[in-house]
């Protein structure tokens, strides 16, 4: 028996096997299509690139972007490296974790949102900023915040 | 009418996609004709969103320029560089930009960083069109005459691993771009993808005829989704004018080029886990020797350069090594682009000759802090830089003076804090970030970055503070001598500056150490 997933999987990798060093393109495309690595799209990965499991997990789990468990409708990213923290960032991350109930890493119990921490979206001139769902934000002041909280959990 | 709204992402950041599409909708309400450009940043960012109108006395800048602003600046003549509040002036007469040094950026905010006629058109392709008349020898003599040395920190220099790399006999051989620009005040990777991306095509095509590789990779942190997506327009479009792929024009030369993303791992930024990386491993580093230009990507010999110094090369084969070398000082040569970041009033891309004083550019230059209020410490090079204090403002930028004052300049960027900060949370976190990004391969960064973090816990809870702040630098010595690469290996750099220059947030113990 193959599931959904796995049809849907073998396809996504397919279009990639012609890459040298697929690996990452691979796990970027099935995250792409699932919104986070489904587990049993691992083992086919492996299989399609004539590697182990282990090494196909552990790449998975090495890097913060790639994700196995299923995220938030939305993802807010917080900056939260030295130029941010220069501009007050720290205050922000506090109260968005807050006004979530999240901590970060971590999505809102109705999936609604993820809260994410990065160190550095290279909008360092114009602090403290974030990404909604992969749109920069900067000059980021807490009635920002505050806005971007109300609407990504209405 | 041609009308300019930088397509940068801190200027998208800060409002300018709703901006462009407001001056098209005031336009069309007007049936005004308008063509918007989306150009590259000039790197005034404290003006973004920067709009530009094309008038036949040049170009004219108002910013910054909210979206509720636009129907203003219609009444007020802006097409024709009418007068208004957020009026500039011509941009290359405004101070800033003046007082700069374009040689990378010489493009960067004015040309359409899509279009090649318009990249031919400010001097583009005459550096690789140079390169394939010289042939490879004298193209790689070109860039070790021109001094410049790798840009993303380390201060290598680029002609000798061009040179390493060329002597190495391979079947096949790879450029690697390392656009893993991850250091917090550093965005001048992401500006030049964003706003001159045919340049560094330009560079790594160069780079691929002097050491004989014919394949690069562009490997981009995730973070920068605009830059991915103008590299990989930009990559097509060389492409298809044929400047990649087979035959380069005019010659036997071959080239091609594949962007490709990270995933959100700091250590990625240095070299050899950025090659394991694009293997499709995770990203740890490697030990070296063998050294990449030896042992690269998938085992071949390969050139891993920064953006910006690749994108150096087209001006320093365009115009020769001599004319780059004559900027800057003792063995700093050329320019730096130098990000303003943090707490700054000021804050964007500086490019200049080396030499320029550390207080030139944080006061002079960045007007002091955004708040107001005194600077107390910027940090220079990143998160594994060191702070320094006003006392050492007088410091040239410059790779030695800034590695005889205990720091570095890294990738260039330097971060203002004003005198609310406090020192012993900046260390903490130092170790703190060192721990989140560790690789885990080597033991002094994966757990002394824990311990330390623990450890200036205690200093901040009153516990044992003078023996826990011995600990610290003893700590310190070990990640620095003990670490496989440079994130373990200078995290002590932040930490030990702050310790050093303002004993004052360490408690007492630290300032009876100090007061020795």
């Amino acid at each position: 028996m193959t599931s959904a997933i796995e049809e849907t999987a073998r396809a996504v990798i397919s279009r990639h096997l012609a890459l040298d060093g697929a690996a990452l393109p691979i796990l970027h495309a099935l995250q792409a299509e699932f919104g986070y690595l489904p587990e049993e799209t691992l083992p086919l990965v492996a299989g399609a690139l004539n590697i182990s499991r282990a090494e196909v997990y552990g790449a998975a789990t090495f890097y913060h972007d790639f994700h196995l468990e299923p995220r938030g409708k939305h993802t807010l990213t917080l900056c939260r490296a030295e130029a941010c923290q220069a501009m007050g960032g720290a205050g922000l991350a506090e109260r968005a974790k807050l006004r979530l109930g999240v901590n970060f890493g971590e999505t809102t119990a109705g999936g609604e949102v993820t809260l994410e921490q990065t160190f550095c979206l290279g909008l360092c001139a114009c602090g403290p900023s974030a990404m909604l769902d992969g749109k920069p934000v900067a000059r980021l002041t807490p009635e920002k915040l505050d806005a971007i909280v109300d609407e990504v959990r209405p | 009418m041609r009308i300019f709204v930088p397509g940068d992402a801190a200027a998208i950041a800060l409002g300018a996609d709703d901006v462009a599409q407001a001056i098209q909708n005031a336009a069309a309400r007007r049936g005004l004709p308008v063509e918007i450009v989306r150009n590259g940043s000039r790197g005034m960012v404290w003006l973004e969103p920067l709009v530009e109108a094309e008038t036949p006395a040049g170009r004219i800048a108002y910013g910054p320029v909210e979206p509720a602003a636009v129907s203003g600046l219609f009444e007020a003549g802006f097409f024709e560089g009418g007068a208004h509040p957020l009026r500039i002036g011509r941009p290359e007469d405004h101070p800033f930009l003046k007082r700069q040094t374009r040689l990378a950026f010489a493009r960067c905010g004015i040309t359409d960083p899509l279009s090649l006629d318009d990249y031919r058109a400010h001097g583009g392709l005459k550096g690789l069109e140079r390169a394939l008349a010289i042939g490879p020898a004298a193209t790689v003599e070109e860039v070790v005459n021109s001094g410049l040395r790798g840009r993303g920190g380390a201060g290598f220099p680029t002609g000798i691993k061009w040179r390493t790399v060329a002597e190495t006999k391979a079947q096949q051989k790879y450029i690697v771009c390392n656009a893993d620009e991850g250091d917090s005040g550093t965005f001048a990777d992401r500006m030049m993808m964003e706003g001159d991306p045919f340049c560094l095509i330009e560079g790594m095509a160069i780079a691929g005829i002097a050491t004989g590789a014919t394949k690069g990779y562009i490997y981009i942190r995730s973070e920068y989704p605009h830059a991915v997506a103008a590299m990989r327009e930009a990559v097509r479009r060389a492409r298809k004018a044929g400047f990649l792929g087979e035959r380069l024009p005019g010659s036997t030369h071959s080239f091609d080029m594949e962007v490709r993303v990270g995933a959100g791992a700091y250590v990625c930024g240095e070299e050899t886990a950025l090659l394991d990386s694009l293997e499709g491993k995770r990203g740890q580093v490697r030990a070296k020797p063998p050294l990449p230009a030896h042992v690269g990507l998938f085992g071949k010999p390969t050139v891993i350069n920064n953006v910006i110094s690749l994108a150096s090369v087209p001006f320093i084969l365009a115009e020769g090594g001599a004319a780059y070398r004559d900027f800057g000082m003792g063995r700093s040569r050329g320019t730096m682009p130098i990000q303003l970041a943090g707490n700054i009033k000021h804050g964007g891309l500086f490019e200049t000759a080396f030499g320029i004083t550390l207080g030139e550019l944080v006061d002079d230059i960045g007007g002091g802090t955004a708040s107001g209020r005194p600077v107390k410490a910027v940090q220079v090079g990143g998160p594994l830089g060191a702070y320094f204090p006003r006392a050492l403002f007088g410091t040239p930028f410059d790779y030695e003076a800034f590695a005889a004052a205990d720091g570095l300049i890294g990738h260039g960027g330097i971060v203002v804090f004003d005198d609310t900060v406090n020192m012993l949370e900046q260390a903490r976190f130092a170790f703190e970030f060192c721990a989140f990004e560790s690789c885990g391969k080597c033991t002094p960064c994966r757990i002394g970055s824990k311990r330390g973090a623990e450890t200036i816990d205690k200093i901040r809870g009153g516990i044992d503070p003078g023996a826990n702040l011995a600990l610290v630098q003893e700590l310190c010595e070990t990640m620095k001598f003990g670490s496989l690469c440079a994130l373990g290996g200078f995290t002590p750099y932040p930490v030990l500056s702050a310790i050093r220059h303002f004993p004052e947030d360490f408690g007492t113990a630290a300032h009876l150490a100090a007061a020795e």
